[in-house]
């Protein structure tokens, strides 16, 4: 099995990468980004069996830090 | 005063650490962050700067979950220091002996350069050898270096006079001008700037020496 984890920085907190970017893409003459947030994926194999609840404690003692970021798990 | 100074895989002021605590007088053990356990009777852990694994992940992230780290944890919980400097102070808030967190450095560069730092109090044993609101020359090096916390920690932070260090004109975006900050008992201090870097003229600043001086003569009669 295979799950997808995905880590974003929390509402509120400064992206300074996501800002330079929206910068980037209005001097390549694309009008109308408004806003541009950059985050990570992180894809995991796993073993058969893992749960989901192990997975949570993957992000949470690693994968995000929690005091800046949130995270997304999908299984698949 | 007994010290230990961690090495990780990609630590590179490791050795300058050791150097500026044995200047001030301590007698220094390396540690290898592969090892479990510290030296018997250390008094205080130095976290060094540099780009630990690689910097993968995050700043800090993996060595706040190595093995020695396990024991960093446990000895400062037991009330013993903690020194953090630059990827230092990553590791101290990734392991969450410090609030916060250190991201990329808001005009995105990486910047190595001395700046001047105004001591936030001199009621600490890190920085008994400073007056409060001197202004002192400190190199930093970094590029993820822009401390951020909730308002509510900050304010914390700053009513409990936690701000070991402001600068005194940012360059990283770090909120609230913040450069350092200790722990609640005042035992684990982390900042961003190098003090190990400005130890006696020829470095161009020894504003560094008195942290080490101070701390080590606070410790000796504690």
């Amino acid at each position: 099995m295979k799950a997808r984890v995905h880590v974003m920085l929390k509402n509120g907190v400064l992206d300074p990468q996501g800002e330079a970017v929206r910068h980037a893409l209005g001097a390549l003459g694309f009008d109308g980004v408004e806003g541009v947030r950059q985050g990570k994926v992180i894809e995991l194999d796993l073993a058969a069996g893992t749960t989901e609840a192990q997975v949570n404690e993957m992000c949470e003692k690693l994968l995000a830090n929690t005091v800046i970021e949130s995270y997304t798990v999908e299984l698949s | 005063m007994r010290a230990a100074v961690i090495t990780f895989p990609g630590s590179n002021c490791d050795r300058d650490l050791a150097v500026g605590l044995e200047m001030a007088g301590a007698e220094v053990t390396r540690v290898w962050h592969k090892d479990s356990t510290l030296p018997e009777g250390i008094d205080l852990v130095g976290i060094p700067g540099g780009f630990s694994y690689g910097d993968y992940l995050r700043c800090g992230a993996i060595a706040a979950n190595s093995p020695i780290c396990s024991a960093v944890k446990t000895h400062a919980e037991k009330g013993g220091y903690v020194f953090g400097v630059c990827n230092g102070f990553q590791v101290l808030t990734e392991t969450r002996l410090l609030p916060g967190a250190l991201m990329r450095n808001a005009g995105l560069k990486y910047i190595c350069k001395t700046v001047g730092l105004e001591v936030g109090t001199s009621d600490s044993d890190f920085l008994n050898n400073y007056t409060a609101g001197q202004i002192i020359q400190v190199p930093i090096a970094h590029h993820d270096g822009n401390y951020t916390a909730t308002s509510d920690e900050l304010d914390r932070l700053e009513g409990e006079g936690r701000v070991a260090f402001r600068y005194a004109d940012n360059p990283n975006g770090s909120d609230r001008d913040i450069a350092g900050i200790t722990s609640a008992n005042g035992r684990v201090l982390g900042m961003m700037p190098h003090p190990e870097r400005a130890m006696e003229d020829a470095h161009g600043s020894a504003d560094g020496a008195r942290l080490f001086a101070g701390l080590i003569g606070a410790m000796a009669t504690a």
